[in-house]
């Protein structure tokens, strides 16, 4: 039996409710370069995402501008909203290393020392964990975003 | 049968106390325990109830002692075991008040009654351009059986809409009955809304064109009296798992002249008079749609659990919910923010709910801490959460070992949730 903590409102933190109530990043972008949308039919939960890539020379493409919108509980909200803030600046690479990095956290796996520095604010969703059967409404926007960067690296594969 | 009515409960009399609650709720040995420190409130009897004592020691007492498969062995334990499988046959045809207990078939549950009916009835009567009514508040068991169908051969399917309230339009649906329609499969108490549809009016209406009924018993079965004679429908299913008997186990009642006419719907074993190359004699029913070796101590701890039924008596359950459901309904009704979906006259122990300000999810998780339990999501009915345009609400569901102070604590517990989302 999973076992809860002391309060059983310790899933309703301050950083939670703050992007649950105040989403970052949900208007859509006027452009995008991909788009991915993912959808649990079991709860009707769904979180689109929208990526627009800067392609300055001599760089490897970073993301430039996100937009997360995801409707369901304040679980699947706040991890968008929390995606999308961590996201800017990234390059696609970097962009999967994160995504690799939350889906351990989420996943109980063991996390090297840097890990939860590189996290962020992210690090408050570690808190799901303790509650299994929300952990996928945790990790359904980042299923888009791996779903985006799949999309991004078969089109530069195509294109290369 | 052997030692299966080991606990029954004493014999009641008058309405439900707050004694004979208490008495029977020590008949459901998993409702005595804490759930994140709290006493478990278990109200989530739409999707399985709890199993009393009977049940459980009927279902070992099978296994500790007579187990054998049924119909085949002459020994001994065969006998024993095809006597109790059969006496739970007799059980369910006397609990549903059906003419004879050939009429009764043994299913996995309500889905494989309703698929029964739409594979063996429907691919042998059906043409392309007929028409199967259902209502607007199907389990999706209800509506896809017939899409398939309808893919297959070409059947139409017609909704029957409802008001606010959760009520059929009783006019619309008079009207859709035409000389294409071919079978009105209706659920008799929603699971999503808790209403209770008018089914012998539905029947009536139907009957008078010489159109059969099937009707969904799988949430009315618990919580109702059922006579299948009086209520005039041609097919009728349940499962038993809603109905404190074990899982895996259900019924599809039919008219013998229905069920006569209807080819086998999965072939193997048991279903078999003879077989030889050239041709294949089916059995005569129940066996005929019972292919392969039953769920034998399913069988009969659902037999257990209809004797159970009976010793506390239907009217004394339905009675009792309906007083717990209406104290529910006002109680929640009265609390700033919750809107409740559902609110039929003529309704069961259903309350299913919405806030503004928290989803279902959220509110699970916290009723979850408070030791409640509760379904949460869109009850495996998009439809009806799509007439209301939500995505999905909180069920509390009702059984007659549930008490007012239950409510309290439900309602203490969306205390919790306004607290947290305001």
């Amino acid at each position: 039996m999973a076992s809860l903590p002391d309060n059983p409102d310790a899933l309703y933190g301050d950083v939670i409710m703050d992007h649950y109530r105040r989403p970052r990043h949900r208007a859509s972008l006027s452009y995008a370069d991909v788009e991915a949308e993912e959808f649990n039919p079991f709860c009707g939960d769904r979180a689109t995402l929208q990526l627009r890539l800067s392609h300055a020379a001599g760089h490897s493409p970073s993301i430039q501008d996100v937009s997360a919108h995801a409707e369901g509980c304040s679980i699947i909200q706040a991890s968008a909203s929390l995606l999308a803030d961590n996201l800017r600046g990234r390059t696609v690479e970097q962009a999967a290393d994160l995504s690799q990095l939350f889906r351990d956290l989420m996943q109980g796996k063991p996390l090297p020392p840097v890990a939860l520095s590189e996290l962020g604010d992210l690090g408050a969703l570690e808190v799901v964990r303790q509650y299994p059967v929300r952990v996928k409404c945790a990790l359904l926007p980042w299923v888009a975003l791996e779903e985006g960067l799949r999309k991004l690296g078969r089109r530069g594969a195509a294109g290369g | 049968m052997t030692a299966a009515t080991v606990n029954a409960p004493a014999s009641f009399s008058g309405p439900l106390t707050n004694d004979d609650v208490e008495r029977i709720r020590r008949d459901f040995p998993v409702l005595d325990q804490l759930i994140n420190g709290k006493p478990l409130v278990y109200l989530d009897n739409a999707a399985t109830t709890q199993k009393p004592r009977p049940v459980i020691d009927a279902i070992s007492n099978y296994y500790l002692h007579n187990n054998s498969n049924v119909h085949r062995g002459v020994h001994t334990l065969s006998q024993r075991a095809t006597d109790d499988y059969e006496a739970g046959r007799e059980a369910i045809r006397r609990f549903i008040n059906a003419p004879d207990s050939s009429e009764i078939i043994y299913v996995r549950g309500t889905t494989e009654g309703l698929n029964l009916v739409a594979s063996s009835y429907g691919r042998k009567f059906f043409r392309a351009g007929d028409e199967v009514i259902i209502t607007g508040m199907e389990h999706h068991s209800n509506i896809v059986p017939w899409q398939i169908l309808g893919k297959e051969i070409g059947i139409r399917l017609r909704v029957i809409p409802f008001n606010d309230q959760g009520e059929l339009l009783m006019d619309e649906y008079e009207s859709m009955l035409n000389e294409r329609t071919r079978l009105v499969s209706v659920v008799h108490q929603s699971n999503a809304l808790g209403t209770i549809n008018p089914v012998s009016s539905i029947v009536e209406l139907a009957h008078a064109r010489g159109i059969p009924v099937m009707v969904d018993a799988a949430q009315s079965i618990p919580h109702l009296p059922i006579d299948v004679q009086a209520m005039g429908a041609d097919f009728l299913t349940f499962s038993g798992h809603k109905m404190y008997g074990p899982t895996g186990i259900g019924v599809l009642w039919g008219r013998a002249d229905l069920l006569n006419d209807m080819p086998p719907y999965q072939s193997g074993g048991e279903m078999i008079r003879s077989v030889t190359y050239e041709e294949t004699i089916y059995s005569v029913i129940p066996h005929k749609f019972e292919a392969g070796t039953p769920d034998i101590a399913g069988a009969i701890g659902l037999g257990a659990a209809v004797e159970y039924l009976e010793a506390i008596g239907m009217d004394r359950i339905a009675a009792y919910e309906q007083a717990l459901m209406r104290y529910g309904a006002e109680r929640l009704a009265a609390t700033e923010g919750v809107r409740l979906i559902g609110t039929a006259e003529n309704r069961g122990g259903i309350l299913s709910f919405y806030m503004e300000s928290a989803h279902a999810h959220d509110i699970g998780t916290i009723l979850d801490a408070e030791g409640i339990a509760v379904r949460t999501g869109h009850h495996c009915a998009q439809p009806v959460m799509a007439r209301y345009e939500i995505p999905a609400t909180v069920r509390a569901s009702l059984s007659f070992y549930n008490t007012t102070e239950e409510i309290d604590t439900l309602i203490k517990g969306i205390d919790r949730v306004i607290e947290v989302f305001g």
